[in-house]
Parts: C-alpha cells; structure tokens; sequence
C-alpha cells in the first residue's frame, strides 16, 4: 500500500512538473500571438516607418535580420565545423582539447554583453567597421562560435568507429575519410547547433544596440550597402517600441513574428537537414 | 608451393608497455586461405592489423622487426599507406557498411581512388557484387539503404566493396562471428571461390571453419606464433604440445 502510494506521489509530481512548464509556454506563445496578431498586416511587413506618412512597418527591421542571421552563420559555420574537426579528428594532444572545450563551453554560457563589449572594441573601433550590421554580424558570429564548434563536436564523436575503419581501410585518405564519411554522418548535429546558433542570433538585442546601431530606416536592398548601414533587427526594434515609444501594440506585433519566424527557422532547418542526409546517402 | 606473398621476420608489436606479438616468424603463400586461431588475447587480430597497418589509428604502438608484402617493406618510412591497403583488402568482424546506398558503398573505394566514369563504376559495383556473391539479391535495390539489408548481406556487401577495389590480399577479422550458421556457410563458400584470384587471411575463433576452409593455419599464444604449417596436418598431428591442448579444446 505504501509502496504503491509512493508511486502515485511520484507520478502526479512529474506529470505536475510538465503540465506546469507546458502551461507557461502555451499561456506565453497564446498571450503573444493573441495581444501581436492583430496588428500584423501586409502594410505592417512592407513598410518602413515613417513620421510624414504617418506608418509604423517593420520591413527594414525584418530585412535586417535576414541579413544578420545569413551573415553570421556564413561567418561562423565554416570556421566553428572546422574547428570541430581539428579538435575530434586531428588534434593529439588531449590537454590542449580539453583546454580550449573548457573555454568554448565556458564561452558560450557568459553574458552576451560582454560580446558586445568585445565587438565594439574589435569590430567597430579597432576594424573601423563603425555601428554597422556588417560589425554586429560579425560579434555574433563569435558569439554562437562555440555553440556551433561544441554541437558539431558533439555529432562527430557519435560517428561509429566502425565507419571510419572501413573508409580507411579501402584506401581513403582521412580527409577524404571525414569529408566522405563522417561529416555526412553527422549533418544531423550541426544543423542542430546552427538552429541553436539562429535561435541565439534571433534572439539577441544587447549585442546589436552596440554593435549595430538602432536604426529603423529603410535601406537599399544590395548586399554591400546593408552591411555598411546601421540599422535595428526585430528584437532591438521591439526594444524601441516597447521602451522608447512605449507603445505596446507595435512591440507585442513584432513579438508574435519572432515567435512565427523561429517556429520557421526550426522547421526549415530540420528539413534542411533530413534533405542534406538524403542528398548525400541517395 | 605457391610464392609467399607476406612475410614476417622477427616481428614485435607494443601497444604501449604490452608486448603484444613476439618475434613473429611467418610466410603465407599467394592464393591460399590461412587462418590464424588461438584465444582471445593471443595477438592473431593484432596481426593481422599489422598487416594493412590499421594498427597505427591507435596511439602509441610501436613495430619493431620485419614485415613485407611482396618483397617491400610494409613499416617503411616511405610506405604510402592508402596504396597498401588498396592492395590489402579488410572485412571486419561486424559488418559496416556504411550508411549509404549499396551503390555507393561498393563504388566508394573507386570513387576514392579516382574512378567517376558511370559507366566504369557500374561495371565495377556489378562485378564486385557478383563475385561476392549478393548481386542477385540487390541487384533491384541498388539506390536503397545498405543499413536495410540483413547482417549477413550487409557482410557480403563489405566483401564487395573490400574487392571493388581491386585488392591483392583480403584480410578476414572473424568476419563471420557476428552472422549466423547459413550466412556464415555462404561466406565460407565465397572465401572458397575467392582464393583462386586473392589470397585470403582470416582471424578465426572457429577452429571447425579453420579446417573447412582454409590451406594453412597459424596458432598464437600469448603473442608468440607456436605452430605454424598445413592445416589438415596440424589438426590430425600438431608437433606442439600446446597446440594440441588448444585445438583438442583443453583451453580456449
């Protein structure tokens, strides 16, 4: 009797713990998308805002992240999945290893404003890069840089032995052994780390208030003219709204297309993901 | 007598401070099945990692004596490993195809050695899984996922992707201790077959396989190489003590 009592205790309070957590999350997507939803219209998304005309849009604000999002990853996928497989394929001394996944682990786990601290010296000053998306791209970068190294490590060491002995036994070189083998292998893992790294970049406002600026004007479209403008994504546009403006409505807007474009990004990058696999297993 | 096609002389292996082969002494004849027995531990899979150098993906072995394959040095200083083992094939003791189609996976040792004619690599990939025995039963799912196939057509398929690369030499690792008796029956026959084009060396728990089909048997204990010669004699009238004991099933 006791024994079975124990039991019962023990499951209502798990099962109370995750209908606690799946409340909050449900009570915050509804209140966000119930408060934000209405004020999203075509107009909304397609303008800038302006005072002679009288509009609030967020156009520039929407473009501006794309921008930030492609940047920094294109910045720090290629360097981040390289460093990981220096440090699991390559590297022979362990203390070293050790030493620098201690320090990315640690990395990735303080403050984002030290980042912008970091960007504001390096990038904007010491690279001239002034407040630009180009400057607050590139913290960024270094900012999910070890979420992305750690992730794509991670994936690589449940790659099986198995696989990479019989590459090498068939003649293959390592390199071509790891590009072949083992980096498909674990494509899973490293689109799981950017769709970290995206939820990270999505997500920041501290970082790009400093680095970035605050902008909300419309700029051109080409590449190389974005990069040099400043210019607020839709998390630090949110922070004007809802700060500087006080004005609520705009803010819970742009809240519930956050919320949207990440529920976009996750779905679009697992799908990536399972294509990549297809692609090169055929 | 055939022409010995690997030969070791005086060969000591180390992983670290264990001595794991002692002065090894040892010829194995082209187009032969030579099977090396003894219990586990012995130093019979270390040797035959010696062979295609798989030994060195661990750290701190060290190779002292000699080893070559037809005539040249397998431990030389110059030696180009992936040429050694294109030469000298592996099948492993769990299958391990790779998560690929079938295709790929016997095209992959082409492809890494620079084959990318279709053409070419169908005829290689067509060829491979016949002589190994497997062709008729993919041969309608060459796109599919080799992980789809059972453990015993997974094996036969790594024996085609071990020949699509046209080695000289197959090393066996207890290639069919993961299989069951049918599978492993099929893959006994293949290595049967296989000898008169490649010279084939396996590691073997099984002492009855020994005897089914391999010409010439070698018996490691403890790291040293005790009887080494024709297989049916040495089963019906080994010259060592210790052979006897092992092979009689006193130990093991």
């Amino acid at each position: 009797m006791r024994r079975k009592l124990y039991e019962i205790v023990g499951r209502t309070l798990l099962y109370g713990c995750a209908a606690v957590t799946a409340g909050l999350l449900l009570f915050l997507a509804g209140y966000i998308l119930f408060r934000g939803i209405g004020g999203i219209s075509w107009r909304f998304l397609s303008t800038a805002e302006s005072v002679i005309h009288g509009t609030v849009g967020i156009l520039p604000a929407i473009k501006n992240t794309v921008f930030v999002i492609l940047v920094s990853l294109a910045a720090a996928l290629p360097l981040g999945v390289g460093a990981a497989v220096y440090l699991t394929e390559y590297a022979r001394n362990r203390r070293f290893v050790a030493a620098v996944e201690f320090a990315s682990e640690t990395l990735a786990g303080i403050p984002s404003i030290i980042y912008a601290l970091v960007g504001v010296i390096l990038f904007c000053t010491a690279l001239k890069l002034q407040k630009t998306l180009l400057a607050g791209s590139l913290t960024l970068a270094i900012m999910i840089l070890p979420t992305i190294i750690r992730s794509t490590q991670e994936s690589l060491k449940t790659v099986p032995v198995s696989y990479r002995e019989g590459a090498l036994g068939l003649g293959s070189g390592k390199w071509h052994m790891i590009r072949t083998v083992v980096l498909p292998s674990s494509i899973d893992g490293i689109v799981t780390g950017c769709i970290l790294a995206v939820g990270r970049v999505v997500g920041e406002s501290a970082v790009l208030m400093y680095t970035a600026g605050m902008s909300m004007a419309m700029q051109s479209f080409s590449i190389d003219r974005l990069a040099g403008a400043s210019g607020a994504t839709l998390t630090v546009a949110l922070y004007h709204y809802a700060k500087e403006n006080a004005d609520f409505a705009v803010a819970f807007s742009i809240a519930a297309i956050l919320l949207i474009l990440t529920v976009i990004i996750n779905f679009s990058a697992s799908f990536l993901g399972r294509k990549l696999k297809e692609l090169t297993y055929g | 007598m055939a022409e010995t096609i690997l030969s070791a002389r005086n060969l000591d292996f180390y992983y670290g401070e264990t001595h794991a082969l002692k002065d090894i002494c040892l010829d194995i004849p082209e187009h032969n099945i030579t099977a090396l027995i003894g219990p586990s531990g012995c130093g019979k899979s270390t040797f035959l990692r010696t062979i295609n150098r798989m030994n060195d993906l661990i750290e701190g072995v060290r190779v002292t004596g000699s080893l070559t394959y037809r005539g040249a040095e397998i431990y030389a200083p110059d030696r180009d490993v992936t040429e050694l083992r294109k030469n000298i094939g592996m099948v492993f003791q769990k299958p391990n195809p790779f998560p690929m189609s079938i295709y790929d996976n016997v095209a992959y040792g082409p492809r890494t050695h620079g084959i990318r004619a279709k053409a070419k690599l169908d005829d290689i990939v067509e060829r491979s899984l016949r002589d190994a025995a497997i062709w008729d039963e993919v041969k309608d799912r060459l796109k599919k996922n080799a992980l789809g196939l059972s453990g015993g057509q997974q094996q036969r398929l790594c024996i085609a992707r071990a020949l699509a690369v046209k080695p000289d030499v197959l090393l066996m690792d207890e290639s069919t201790s993961a299989l069951d008796p049918i599978s492993t029956s099929r893959i006994e026959d293949l290595a049967m077959e296989l000898k008169k084009d490649y010279t084939i060396v396996i590691v073997t728990h099984n002492m009855q396989q020994a005897v089914r089909i391999s010409d010439r048997t070698a018996f490691f204990l403890l790291g040293e190489l005790i009887e080494f010669g024709d297989t049916e004699k040495m089963f019906s009238q080994p010259e060592d003590r210790r052979t006897e004991d092992y092979i009689t099933g006193r130990f093991g």
